[in-house]
């Protein structure tokens, strides 16, 4: 194992809008420092080569790979996960649509999905369903067979849609 | 006592109707507990040394430059854990013949496959123990390699287990009928080569398991990612010597299973032998490479098939030779020749015909294991007779659907034993067929195809019609000697205030079993199902059972369930009769209040009898039974199992110059008996055909000759995704099984048995005009231009 590997860094961030100070191994990816060090265990760590996306969290604004980005890297952002995301109802009527139409089943994606979906939505409109499947296709879900998830997209930005024009 | 399914608006009707999980809305909010979640005071983690080659004798292992990681506390060998844990041989004695080596938690002195555990290091971070398991030093000699399954059982091929004198592991022949004299008089014969790939089964959740021994009470507790708790409570208590009873296994939530989950991995028995020597809590969790190397793997078949048919269609005979090599090891306790076993059941399942010969043959080789993945079987039994069907079907110049209807066993002709033995109470193969044709109006699509084909644009309708066996007896394992619980229990509670709790064997894999629980206890009870808590995955608490697998949990697990409802409601009635002084027949329980039951006039609520019992008990006559707790257990004893049925359709478009398969639709009619929750049941459906939809496109582990795995990662082994799946159509017919009141059958494996089969037939509907035709899977591009003439080298 290199030296350089094994030094700690120390890192200043806000997670879920509160300040997080920490001495981070430079070696440790973002997935594991929310599981491990803060407890947060909402993103979970499954292929840990940023294919499968059950990792995503939002990091600046961006839906962002927690096994792909490093926590020293993450010095100075502000991720929010899905745990944060909860607590400010900032995805509740996303979370409510994937309840009614079952769009999760093991739930083991979910939380990366939400962020995938929250990010579609967050640019306003409605997307084709094609344009939603283009767009959740960097997260894997072994489950469902995706239609659900399409679905409950679908129903948000309408919702969403509607709200806006009324 | 029956219920009136039948009437809709009969009271407490939650039976048959959507309503929310009580799990989802925690998993939404990241709330989940999955085995990685959870951290023990004193924890551990363990990575396991894995052997990169595909068979080799391991003539040393020095630990020392390991030892000296910073956080590295120890390294254990095959020899070390097999002071403490017995080896195990996964057979079952009415697979007659079946044979599989003992097999250690840790290679001990040879390795037979490239992943198989040959040491572990524990350390006080999984880094750490990862950093000392990659200093290991092992000392191999290589030695030869059984990889072709075709050529396994040659004299020239060496013998992977020396002790079990070759390398074949089993081989059943089934015969009925005259076989010879059918093909001899036949119209025509079709004869086919179909081809299944490796697949596996890419849980997202990878396989999780942390163990804590407390010496001093002598309890070994498992927090396990599993299907079948209680199954690994008594695999735990007999291989580590502890009595079950101090054996508890938690199974929270868990990320997919599919199968994957309810097998005997080395890895994880030794992750538990390890907690027991060290006295502390271990936790093991598989990286994405174990996954692929060490999940068990399924489906590797190869097949020689032909039909028999008569010129106005009738299906005169089948003759199936399966092959399927299982890796080096028969997988305990299931055993790895399951799914041989059930091609030879399931091939040509929902024709009526005489004559049937199969046979599969089992064969070992220095590849990964494989065992139970879901559908078991199905997919590949359904491919070659669907596959079979069509090609019979083109050859007399037939509509695929019209040779359907003439062969398929009438609606009307059950209880009938198929002519591989399997025996069908009640299925629906002509109502389904006909719900199908309304549903994708097949005419309409028909012409819709021909017009485009005029275009030059190549489209495919694919129908295949299957079986899906699901809720097992004790034919399927326990007659073998496996200790696999058929029989499934459930506990019903009602508290103080009135809320009821649940404790079931079956298992939450995320497929819904809390809420269909929940709908039939508060059915079964009188109450609404918010106010139902169902608890599943503790051996500790819940009665024992079964788990979840064969699609059993609604037809065994819910009826236990129902069954136990039902007895509690009867006790709180016995209760509630002596309160208001009248004849218990008089009263029903609805929406969680004591009624009238000629006039539903409310007469007392739940908790006014719960605040009498548990408190006020004095006030009740002595002797009056006041038992708000009832158990009850069902196991099916009529048929070995519940057979379903159903038929599936695709709709899809080659792209002739590329020979990409562009999937525009899929369709799904099944009969799963009562349906319970129709969200939850269209959702497995659709889970599971997008399973099988992988299987026909995607997915393919591959191995190089000397047995090296050669895509071990999700960049490499393709699963469908989003952009690539199809919306689904489902529909249902209901034939309820009549072994239970509840009358439920299963529902999770339906989709991926037949949606394999059906793209095969839709792709090879579109390339017929071209003269072409593809029965390997997966169907690739490079497959799909090979079999048009475009690739030749």
């Amino acid at each position: 194992m290199n030296e350089a590997f094994r030094d700690k860094v120390d890192i200043s961030l806000t997670v879920n809008g509160e300040p997080v100070e920490a001495r981070v191994p430079a070696g440790q990816h973002l997935t594991d420092f929310l599981r491990l060090e803060l407890g947060l265990t909402g993103a979970h760590a499954s292929c840990e080569h940023g294919v499968c996306g059950a990792c995503t969290v939002q990091v600046d604004g961006a839906p962002i790979r927690g096994c792909l980005m490093l926590a020293p890297q993450a010095d100075g952002a502000e991720v929010w996960t899905v745990e944060g995301l909860s607590d400010t109802d900032a995805i509740k009527d996303l979370q409510e649509a994937f309840v009614a139409r079952n769009a999760l089943q093991c739930g083991f994606c979910t939380p990366g999905m939400l962020v995938a979906a929250k990010d579609l939505l967050s640019r306003g409109g409605i997307p084709s369903r094609q344009e939603i499947r283009e767009h959740m296709s960097g997260n894997y879900c072994r489950c469902t067979g995706y239609e659900a998830i399409v679905d409950a997209v679908e129903t948000v930005a309408r919702a969403r849609a509607g709200k806006g024009a009324a | 006592m029956t219920i009136e399914f039948g009437n809709p608006d009969r009271p407490n009707s939650y039976i048959g109707k959507t309503v929310p999980r009580p799990n989802a809305g925690r998993l939404v909010q990241g709330r989940g507990r999955y085995v990685d979640d959870i951290v023990l005071p004193r924890m551990v983690h363990v990575a396991f040394v894995r052997s990169p080659f595909a068979h080799a004798r391991i003539a040393g292992i020095d630990a020392n430059e390991a030892k000296s990681v910073k956080g590295v506390l120890r390294v254990f060998t095959g020899q070390d854990i097999a002071e403490v844990c017995t080896p195990w041989v996964a057979v079952l004695a009415h697979l007659k013949g079946l044979k599989s080596p003992p097999e250690y938690p840790i290679a001990v002195d040879r390795a037979c496959w490239v992943g198989e555990p040959v040491a572990a290091v524990v350390a006080t971070s999984r880094a750490a123990a990862e950093d000392g398991a990659a200093l290991i030093d092992v000392d191999y000699d290589p030695l030869p390699v059984v990889t072709d399954m075709m050529s396994a059982l040659d004299a020239e091929t060496p013998v992977l287990h020396e002790d079990m004198g070759d390398n074949l592991a089993f081989r059943r022949l089934h015969e009925a009928g005259d076989i010879e004299a059918a093909f001899k008089s036949a119209h025509k014969v079709v004869s086919t080569r179909f081809r299944t790939a490796r697949h596996t089964g890419v849980t997202l959740e990878p396989r999780s398991i942390l163990v804590d021994w407390n010496p001093a009470e002598g309890q070994l507790t498992a927090y396990h990612a599993t299907q079948a708790p209680h199954m690994m409570q008594t695999v735990l208590a007999e291989h580590l010597s502890v009595p079950e009873s101090r054996v508890r296994v938690i199974c929270g939530d868990v990320g997919g299973s599919y199968g994957i989950k309810v097998h005997v991995y080395p890895d994880e028995v030794a992750t538990a032998a390890i907690a027991k020597i060290m006295s502390r809590p271990v936790k093991f969790v598989a990286d994405r490479l174990e996954s692929f190397t060490t999940d068990i793997h399924a489906r590797d078949h190869e097949i020689e098939a032909r039909i028999a048919v008569e010129e106005d269609g009738s299906i005169t005979a089948m003759d199936i030779d399966d092959w399927t090599a299982i890796g080096a090891y028969s997988v305990y306790p299931r055993t790895s020749a399951i799914e041989g076993n059930q091609v030879v059941n399931l091939c040509g399942g929902p024709y009526d015909f005489k004559n049937y010969r199969a046979q599969t043959t089992v064969v070992f080789q220095n590849k990964t294991p494989t065992c139970q993945y879901r559908a078991v079987g199905h997919p590949i039994a359904v491919a070659i007779t669907e596959g079979l069907v069509d090609q019979a079907a083109a050859e007399l110049g037939m509509d695929p659907v019209e040779i359907r209807r003439r062969n398929m066993f009438r609606d009307d002709a059950y209880p009938v034993t198929s002519p591989a033995n399997m025996r069908f109470e009640g299925l629906s193969h002509h109502a389904s067929m006909n719900k199908l044709m309304e549903l994708m109006d097949y005419d309409g699509l028909r012409a819709e195809q021909a017009e485009l084909r005029k275009a030059g644009i190549h489209r495919g309708i694919g129908i295949a019609s299957f079986i899906e066996l699901t809720n097992p007896s004790p034919f399927m394992y326990g007659i073998g000697g496996a200790r696999i619980s058929a029989q499934d229990g459930c506990t019903v509670r009602m508290d103080p205030d009135g809320s009821v709790v649940a404790l079931s064997g079956v298992t939450e894999q995320g497929q819904g079993t809390e809420a269909m629980l929940s709908q039939i206890v508060a059915e079964g009870v009188g109450v609404s199902p918010d106010k139902v808590r169902v608890i599943t995955g503790d051996t500790q608490v819940t009665p024992y059972g079964g788990g979840t697998w064969a699609s059993r949990g609604a037809g065994i697990g819910g009826e236990a369930a129902l069954q136990s409802a039902r007895a509690l409601r009867e006790s709180i009635l016995t209760v509630a009769a002596a309160m208001l002084q009248t004849e218990q027949s008089r009263l029903d329980i609805r929406d969680g209040q004591v009624v009238d039951a000629a006039t539903g006039e409310s007469r007392m609520p739940l908790e006014e009898l719960g605040r009498i019992v548990y408190f006020r008990g004095d006030t009740l006559p002595k002797g009056l039974p006041r038992e708000l707790v009832q158990t009850r257990h069902f196991i099916t004893s009529d048929y070995p199992f519940a057979f379903t049925n159903g038929v599936q359709a695709s709709y899809l478009e080659v792209d002739i110059e590329t020979g990409v398969v562009k999937l525009l639709k899929h369709w799904c009619v099944e009969d799963c008996g009562r349906i319970i929750n129709p969200q939850l049941v269209d959702e497995q459906i659709r889970g599971g055909i997008v399973q099988g939809l992988g299987g026909a496109l995607f997915e393919e582990i591959h191995y190089d000759a000397d047995g090296q795995l050669l895509n071990g990662s999700m960049a490499d082994y393709l699963v469908p995704m989003a952009a690539e799946m199809p919306d689904m159509v489902v529909g249902h017919v209901e034939t309820p099984t009549k072994e239970s009141l509840l009358g439920a059958k299963g529902a999770g494996e339906a989709g991926t048995a037949g949606a394999p089969a059906a793209v095969m037939n839709a792709i090879n509907d579109a390339l017929r005009p071209r003269g072409a035709q593809v029965t390997e899977m997966p169907f690739t591009p490079e497959r799909i231009l090979r079999a048009l003439g475009v690739l030749e080298d």
